[in-house]
């Protein structure tokens, strides 16, 4: 298990490029779902 | 009416869009974020070390994907801002600007995740090589697009100036795709080519392919919310929308928003 986690020595690399990835990406899906929400609330007022 | 020319008025219609897109978004989302874990789960520990790179070739599973997004997501851009400025139809600089951000953030990934890649196999964080230096410019691209539309208070004016930007833009795609092969750079070239035999075993290549998928369905289910979003931001004193949302029926958490009663449906066609 802590092998998976060492990457072979480049842990830092390997996972700060996904942890971005993972961010970023969800990032795209939760900020315009949230805008597209509220926007949705305003037009059933 | 035509079958394709009906069809082509609903695509190009944001009371047709907006509900069609609601019904599309769950059937790209759901496969996609099945994509996306099992080529995670495959290409952070199934698929085998690389024998030059070892473990941080791994990388490229969010790495590539991110690359191709951010030219698709240009393509997109710019197609509809051309469609924007041909035949002035507003869904389509709707859809112009909802793919700007996305693509911007994608093209940010494809140049953080190659700098973290670079690092540890060429010893540099950053070259001036053909292919890093014309991705950066896509990145300028996009934010060029994102400011002009920020800055421009008219939305006509606004769509058209972005889309003209857009457009002219579209001479860098290519660029950043043949780069490896016009100039000498450090960057590899492509390891997947529609022409060769790929060059990477299957157990490491096909989570790379059904990783692209996925990436690609997910930016267009995020595109799909972005562009029903821009539509209420727009349309949002429009009698469809007020229809749409009248009685309710709507509320929730749901997505997809229920269709209005046939009889008010006519009364609106008579609007238009």
């Amino acid at each position: 298990m802590s092998e998976f986690f060492a990457m072979g020595g480049y842990a830092v690399y390997v996972w700060s490029a996904w942890g971005l990835t993972v961010i970023v990406m969800t990032l795209n899906l939760i900020l315009p779902l949230r805008q597209f929400r509220k926007l949705r609330r305003e037009q059933e007022k | 009416m035509s079958l394709i020319t009906e069809t082509w008025h609903k695509l190009s219609s944001a009371k047709h869009f907006y509900p069609m897109a609601g019904v599309l978004l769950p059937w790209l989302l759901i496969p996609a974020l099945l994509m996306l874990a099992w080529a995670s789960w495959q290409g952070l520990v199934v698929a085998p070390s690389d024998y030059q790179q070892g473990d941080s070739y791994r990388i490229i599973y969010v790495h590539v994907p991110s690359a191709w997004l951010s030219m698709m997501a240009y393509m997109v851009m710019a197609i509809n801002g051309a469609v924007y400025l041909i035949w002035k139809i507003k869904l389509a600089d709707i859809v112009a600007a909802a793919a700007a951000p996305i693509g911007a953030s994608f093209t940010f990934l494809a140049l953080a995740t190659g700098s973290l890649w670079g690092k540890p196999m060429w010893g540099a964080w950053w070259v001036w090589d053909a292919r890093l230096t014309s991705e950066l410019v896509l990145l300028f691209l996009y934010l060029g697009t994102i400011a002009l539309r920020a800055a421009i208070d008219d939305r006509q004016q606004a769509g058209r100036a972005a889309g003209l930007l857009g457009l002219i833009g579209v001479i860098n795609v290519p660029i950043i795709h043949f780069s490896v092969e016009w100039w000498e750079t450090l960057h590899q070239p492509a390891t997947v080519s529609k022409f060769a035999a790929p060059s990477m075993h299957p157990s490491m290549l096909v989570p790379l392919l059904v990783m692209a998928a996925g990436f690609t369905l997910y930016f267009f289910a995020v595109l799909l919310i972005k562009i029903r979003a821009g539509i209420l931001e727009q349309e949002r004193h429009s009698r469809w929308l007020a229809t749409l949302y009248a009685d309710g029926e709507a509320s929730g958490a749901r997505l997809t928003p229920a269709q209005p009663p046939a009889k008010q449906n006519n009364e609106e066609a008579r609007d238009e």
